[in-house]
């Protein structure tokens, strides 16, 4: 393998990418994580799921940090993968950069109306 | 200055419409498309998703009105038509989830054969459809 260090690193667009690959997989595994948590609890619910047992597992000081922490992993996990979906499929520059845009604004949009549903419990 | 990358030879013959249907995908390709496919539909969906977080959990009305969503529809939506999407939603996440396991699990234990592409990827498709199936028959109402 070739040495490309410091001053002689290629031009590349967006880093060399092992930063969002890890971010990808770390967030991956808190959301799968995450998910066991919420179905562990539906599934120790006896009876039906009335709306005091539902939002209940949301309410609980640790279960609202996950959660939060989930909706920001949510977030940077989903950037990731439709980043790289223009970056395949798109090859006009400033197309691909609107759809960057519009792929922030509805990821911090849907992101800080969770928040505050969240905030709200 | 930086070096420049090698000009790449570029491959433009290919047509997504004639060309791509009769590409013979290995099950690891399926499961691979699937997985961008399901990622796209739920970020698409996104809004939906929190709409239901947010009437499900904010307050008795709000979770009345959720549940009304699926038995007797959302304003001009019918019923039937909010659980189809939802259980596209629970397709996608259930694919977009085993699938993200593996790609883990291969990550992590080098497991990187031919073979083993091959078997998992097949795990993948029938674990993620058989529970959409079982799901959905719940969702429906069949049980």
């Amino acid at each position: 393998m070739s040495v490309n260090y410091g001053s002689k690193r290629v031009v590349v667009g967006a880093h060399y990418g092992l930063r969002d690959w890890l971010a990808q997989r770390v967030t991956g595994v808190l959301m799968v994580l995450f998910t066991l948590a919420v179905l562990g609890q539906v599934l120790l619910t006896s009876g039906d799921i009335s709306y005091d047992k539902w939002a209940g597992i949301f309410s609980s000081q640790f279960m609202k940090a996950l959660t939060f922490s989930v909706f920001i992993a949510l977030a940077i996990h989903v950037w990731v993968g439709v980043r790289d979906i223009w970056m395949d499929y798109v090859k006009p520059v400033g197309l691909r950069l609107v759809l960057q845009v519009f792929t922030l604004v509805w990821l911090l949009s849907c992101l800080g109306w969770a928040i505050q549903v969240l905030w709200r419990l | 200055m930086t070096q420049l990358a090698k000009k790449r030879p570029e491959f433009r013959n290919i047509n997504a419409l004639t060309d791509l249907p009769s590409y013979r995908l290995p099950a690891a390709g399926i499961v691979s498309i699937l997985h961008r496919i399901s990622g796209l539909i739920m970020f698409l969906l996104l809004p939906l998703i929190v709409w239901m977080f947010d009437t499900s959990v904010s307050s008795e009305i709000s979770f009345a009105k959720f549940s009304a969503a699926f038995n007797v529809g959302l304003g001009f939506v019918p019923a039937v038509l909010v659980k189809v999407v939802v259980l596209g939603l629970i397709w996608a996440y259930l694919h977009h989830l085993i699938a993200g396991v593996r790609h883990v699990y291969m990550d992590v234990c080098h497991a990187v054969t031919k073979e083993f592409g091959k078997s998992s990827a097949i795990a993948t498709l029938v674990l993620s459809l058989g529970l959409t199936a079982a799901l959905g028959a719940k969702l429906f109402g069949l049980y």
